[in-house]
């Protein structure tokens, strides 16, 4: 067999920190990782302080999906929504939390093109509206090599897909970004390629875990992740999930996407977490959870392995990285 | 004495960096609101690296500034500002060796080896070392024209140590090219000065 098939729930319970250890920090401190624990103490900070909270509005009927979550510990409100690459709003990771207030989530209107049986341009609440909300808890995994657990809120994309009805050449989906340098100061510098650009092919696009989020710990997304609406693909290192989006093409060739466009040898279309894979600059063998001071081990498809290995069965992943 | 006014002064400033850095850690130790960001590790790496190489292009400014301006003084200020380009250098060693990797030497030299970026980084630093040992007057006066020559490493662990930088960059590369740019200036001024007669007088 080519890799190993793990669970998410083969992350160990002993590796969640329990919740008595932040209340109990002078003994923490003490147990030998200390600047181990003043690293935690980012993540523990804020993440249950009310005003953390405030800023976005808090969206109603989610129902929570136990069976897609995983149970690890999740990463603070204040550090998900701190800690961004969205290039859109600057290259620093704390550009985005600074600058993005400029970005005005409504109205907000969808174009949806390409090979597709109803095309248009949508309102985003007429997209997403007519589904429940579903909570749930994934791992995501950067290419930088830093990882997050986080709850997100939104409707698997096969939902929007069977609406809009692709055709039978439609054998990738792409989306875009916003272009606006009023709405996003970020690109008035051409640093990538604007619009940013990703894809799915069509059995990653509608695989179940594949998700069109609009929040994010009960809340509306927060303009730094990608407010009204962005793509989470868990399987998939970070830069797959664009953010704001505004167009939806159904087309038959694969996408040209920002970041393979940018350095074709570093990044890829499929862009699959896999550890037996490096980056050519560093390794991707093991990631810092943010909070945590010692690295772990990454896990091949990001712990998805069981729900999504069988669709690249066969492809070279050294080659199709 | 305003030379020991202006060197305390000096001293004050190089260290202003490194104060901030350890305020922050501070805060991060004690549970306070602090700009590490959420990930202090990568922050503190870039930080340190960054400060680093600025040390090293300010050693490199002196002779021309000393040539340009005729300020004799500012060469009392070189030594030192080689110094704090070597301790920013070892601030940023310790948090790759010990916040980053923590202590994982197979992961490290692997890292090392397989990385070019880290093996320009890495030889810079070393070859930094032997001029941080060679900087006592003691030193000097032993090696004679040989110092000279031997302080002559910083021409190429500059160009080393700011093509690390710029492989060490994803997108965003404007940062690094400053670097290179003022880099090309001092090398430059050089090359140019070494054309016409008079350069060497002043070494």
């Amino acid at each position: 067999m080519l890799f190993r098939f793990l669970k998410p729930s083969d992350v160990k319970s002993s590796e969640i920190t329990p919740a008595n250890i932040y209340h109990n920090r002078r003994e923490f401190m003490q147990d030998g990782a200390r600047i181990g624990a003043g690293i935690a103490a980012v993540a523990a900070l804020g993440l249950n302080s009310p005003e953390a909270k405030a800023e976005s509005r808090v969206l109603e009927n989610i129902t929570h999906n136990a069976a897609f979550s995983t149970e690890e510990k999740k990463t603070s409100y204040r550090v998900v929504s701190s800690y961004n690459n969205f290039y859109e709003f600057g290259t620093k990771k704390d550009d985005p939390v600074r600058n993005a207030h400029s970005l005005r989530p409504r109205p907000w209107t969808v174009k949806v093109d390409g090979h597709v049986d109803n095309p248009g341009d949508y309102d985003i609440d007429d997209l997403i509206r007519p589904h429940a909300l579903q909570e749930r808890v994934y791992r995501m995994r950067c290419v930088e090599a830093w990882s997050m657990v986080i709850p997100w809120v939104g409707i698997p994309l096969v939902e929007i897909i069977k609406k809009l009805g692709p055709t039978s050449k439609a054998k990738y989906i792409q989306f875009e970004t916003l272009v606006d340098k009023k709405q996003m100061p970020g690109q008035n510098r051409r640093v990538i390629h604007w619009p940013y650009v990703e894809g799915l092919r069509m059995d990653e696009a509608t695989h179940p875990l594949t998700m069109m989020a609009v929040g994010l710990y009960g809340r509306e997304l927060p303009n730094q992740n990608g407010a009204p609406m962005r793509l989470v693909v868990p399987w998939k290192y970070g830069f797959k999930g664009i953010k704001s989006i505004v167009r939806i093409s159904f087309v038959e060739k694969i996408p040209r996407n920002s970041w393979k466009r940018l350095a074709p040898r570093e990044y890829g279309f499929y862009a699959n977490v896999n550890p037996e894979v490096d980056h050519p600059r560093w390794t991707q063998a093991n990631e810092r959870r943010l909070g945590e001071f010692r690295r772990r081990e990454t896990l091949m498809f990001n712990g998805y392995a069981e729900e999504v290995a069988h669709m690249y069965s066969g492809m070279n992943l050294k080659k199709n990285f | 004495m305003p030379l020991l006014y202006l060197k305390a002064l000096a001293h004050f400033l190089a260290l202003l960096p490194a104060a901030w850095l350890m305020w922050q850690g501070w805060l991060l130790y004690d549970f306070q609101d602090n700009l590490l960001t959420a990930n202090p590790i990568k922050y503190i790496h870039a930080y340190t690296g960054d400060w680093a190489i600025r040390f090293i292009l300010l050693g490199l400014a002196m002779t021309p500034l000393r040539r340009i301006s005729g300020w004799n003084i500012v060469i009392k200020f070189r030594r030192m500002t080689g110094l704090y380009a070597f301790s920013y250098v070892v601030l940023h060693l310790l948090n790759f060796v010990v916040l980053d990797y923590y202590f994982d030497w197979p992961t490290i030299l692997k890292e090392i080896i397989k990385r070019p970026a880290i093996t320009f980084g890495m030889i810079g630093i070393i070859l930094l070392i032997p001029l941080a040992v060679t900087s006592t007057k003691g030193w000097v006066r032993r090696l004679g024209k040989n110092w000279i020559r031997l302080h002559k490493l910083i021409y190429l662990i500059s160009i080393l140590v700011v093509t690390h930088n710029f492989m060490m960059v994803k997108a965003d590369i404007f940062q690094p090219m400053v670097h290179m740019g003022i880099l090309i200036l001092l090398l430059g001024y050089r090359l140019a000065a070494h054309t016409s007669f008079s350069y060497n007088r002043g070494n």
